[in-house]
């Protein structure tokens, strides 16, 4: 199987099913002419031309409010943002127009777009570059958010985005873009609501998804050197949520640990621990443990922002806690 | 432009629909108030009293086969004037079952798809983008349509507004932008808050010529859609209109209306739009007083059904709730 890398994935993605559908376009900052802030579309301009790729001016509101009327009238745009960080121009477009539309009109209408980006924390960006978002956005009834930590799952996802009559929030992730995998050459799609067991192991849960998947495969691994199994489940798909594999996971290891990259205060990872503790009370050894960012604002200094982040030794810790190794 | 000192170059029949396109909202809308009054409505409703020439007069320049409408909140008389029924509207205003947007949406989100009616929108200025998207579609598509896109002076400083009519322009998109000024934004006087006071100058810096047009008047107002409408699907030029009129009610049920005067209130209902239509084709023997009350009678009657039919409408099931948020 070939490997590319996670933004020749979703180029693929998108690519495919601009050919495969004649109402799919692509719209946002520096997507056509200069080939993408990351170079994600590259290539699409010069097959599909300016009236499918289309270079928008810096109107976060204003063209991601075109890709919902266009969506709400029959077209299937891809809304670029250049990153998640100024989708906070354009949210009002999100949670009010598109997550709504919908419900407000007895269901006359359907919102067939998909919104994405890099999100969460890059490398020396300061504050306003550098948070995870996905936790506003997954807060909204009426849209869906994914957050793909593989090449594999990237591509396989961001097709069925495209091709989902709804609003999707599909998060990818700038140190991501660089990041490889195997990727099947024939065509595949990979429904929402599943998640992937990435590592099966029996002593502990690890819940996690988008790019703290890394790390936490780094301390499963490390674990394993100390004699402990961990089973580490990628959610993939955050909105809807693959809750029954979470729960069949710990009733096998009695023991979960969340990680996530956003701050922990009402964040997806804060409502996925609730929903073990919850569903799973019964079986559960110790309380579920929660491993997120450092709730102060992205320092630009290189230790400090990596100090902010989670990283194995803080996933290491928490799987001590609910091991009662510590 | 022609106005309505020209009406006898205008089919009677075209004229009688206008009457009777204005006529049926101001009933409507009269019933809505005295049921709100009596507690069958609830939260906000914004009446378009007094506006009714803008909605029947533009939207009578469309095809709505091929043309679409959005508008914000103040949208009874945009919904009917496209075609829904009253019926649908009431029951909605209502929130029963058969309301047009099944009981979820309110006064302020009536929709009709299959008339183009694309919303009914609370954010004010929200939907000017979603419009321009609309617009875009038809250029995409390479349909022969055009958008119009109404809001209200209080929303012309949002930014959503000014990204919206650069993105027309640079795209030549077919959408005519329609600023219902009704001079108050909620209790704000539209001068307080505006650095210039010829609205119709706004689109200048996005290369979009705006102009001035009479609000009271429906023929002046269905003549100014209709050349705005045609440059935009000839010659892909967006357009503007700045459409002076006036609301006699408060900005909603909740409010007295306190910071204008009686003197204003009263000068702007002797220019009544249907009042106005009225007379002019009574001069001009295309109408008789007789016919009036029997179009009158026939619009009370509408509004006096669609508040029996609202009434008796059943309340959505409990359930319905959960329907209608995913595709």
């Amino acid at each position: 199987m070939p490997e590319i890398t996670y933004r020749e994935a979703i180029r693929q993605a998108i690519d495919e099913e601009m050919e495969r559908d004649e109402r799919v376009f692509l719209i946002g900052e520096e997507v056509a002419q200069y080939n993408g802030a990351y170079k994600v579309s590259q290539g699409l301009l010069d097959k599909y031309g300016e009236k499918r790729v289309i270079d928008t001016p810096i109107t976060e509101e204003g063209f991601t409010g075109v890709g919902i009327g266009a969506a709400m009238a029959g077209l299937r745009p891809i809304v670029e943002w250049m990153t998640y960080n100024f989708s906070l121009m354009a949210y009002d477009q999100v949670v009010n127009n598109a997550a709504k539309m919908r419900y407000m009109s007895g269901g006359q209408v359907s919102l067939p777009i998909v919104f994405r980006g890099p999100n969460g924390p890059a490398e020396y960006l300061a504050a306003q570059h550098s948070q995870a978002l996905q936790s506003i956005f997954a807060h909204i009834p009426g849209l869906k958010v994914v957050a793909p930590a593989t090449p594999y799952d990237a591509k396989g996802l961001l097709k069925t985005a495209i091709r989902d009559d709804n609003p999707v929030l599909f998060l990818e992730g700038e140190l991501m873009y660089a990041w490889k995998g195997e990727v099947p050459e024939e065509s595949y799609l990979i429904p929402f609501g599943e998640a992937d067991i990435k590592r099966p192991g029996k002593d502990v849960t690890l819940v996690t998804y988008a790019k703290p998947l890394r790390v936490v495969l780094e301390a499963a691994k490390a674990l394993e050197k100390r004699g402990i199994d961990a089973e580490v489940i990628d959610l993939r798909s955050i909105r809807p949520l693959d809750e029954e594999t979470l729960y069949a996971s710990v009733r096998k290891t009695n023991r979960c640990v969340v990680i996530e990259e956003s701050w922990p205060f009402a964040s997806v990872g804060s409502h996925v621990a609730w929903l073990v503790s919850n569903n799973c009370f019964d079986l559960l050894d110790a309380p579920v443990e929660l491993v997120a960012s450092d709730e102060v604002p992205m320092p630009y200094n290189h230790k400090l922002e990596l100090a902010v982040q989670p990283s194995a030794d803080k996933i290491l810790a928490a799987v001590e806690k609910v091991m009662y190794l510590a | 432009m022609r106005t309505i000192e020209h009406i006898k170059e205008f089919e009677p029949d075209f004229l009688r629909k206008l009457l009777q396109d204005m006529l049926l909202i101001r009933r409507v809308e009269e019933k809505a108030a005295q049921m709100y009054g009596l507690q069958k409505i609830g939260g906000f409703c914004h009446l378009y009293i007094g506006q009714e020439a803008v909605a029947v007069g533009s939207i009578a320049a469309l095809d709505l086969a091929r043309d679409y409408v959005l508008t914000a909140y103040r949208d009874h008389g945009h919904a009917l004037a496209c075609g829904m029924e009253p019926n649908a509207l009431m029951a909605e205003l209502y929130g029963k079952q058969t309301g047009c947007s099944k009981g979820k949406g309110g006064s302020m989100h009536l929709f009709d798809a299959d008339k183009h009616m694309l919303g009914g929108n609370g954010i004010v200025g929200g939907h000017v983008p979603v419009a321009t998207g609309v617009a875009f579609k038809i250029k995409y598509q390479a349909e022969d349509g055009v958008v119009l896109c109404y809001f209200g002076d209080g929303a012309i400083h949002q930014g959503a507004f000014h990204e919206s009519l650069n993105l027309a322009k640079i795209w030549n998109l077919p959408i005519v932008y329609i600023c219902e000024n009704n001079q108050y934004g909620m209790g704000t006087d539209f001068r307080r808050v505006s650095a210039v006071h010829d609205l119709s100058t706004m689109g200048q810096a996005y290369g979009i010529e705006g102009r001035q047009v009479n609000g009271m008047d429906v023929i002046e107002v269905f003549e100014a859609t209709s050349e705005a409408v045609k440059m935009a699907k000839e010659e892909h030029q967006p357009g503007f209109l700045e459409i002076r009129t006036y609301r006699y009610k408060g900005h909603s049920m909740s409010d007295p209306g306190k910071y204008r005067t009686r003197e204003e209130l009263d000068a702007y209902r002797q220019q009544d739009p249907i009042l106005v239509l009225k007379q002019a084709m009574i001069k001009e023997g295309l109408l008789t007083e007789e016919d009036y009350a029997a179009l009158d009678e026939a619009a009370k009657k509408a509004a006096e059904g669609s508040a029996e039919f609202a009434e008796s409408s059943p309340e959505p099931l409990l359930d319905e709730r959960f329907s209608d948020i995913w595709a």
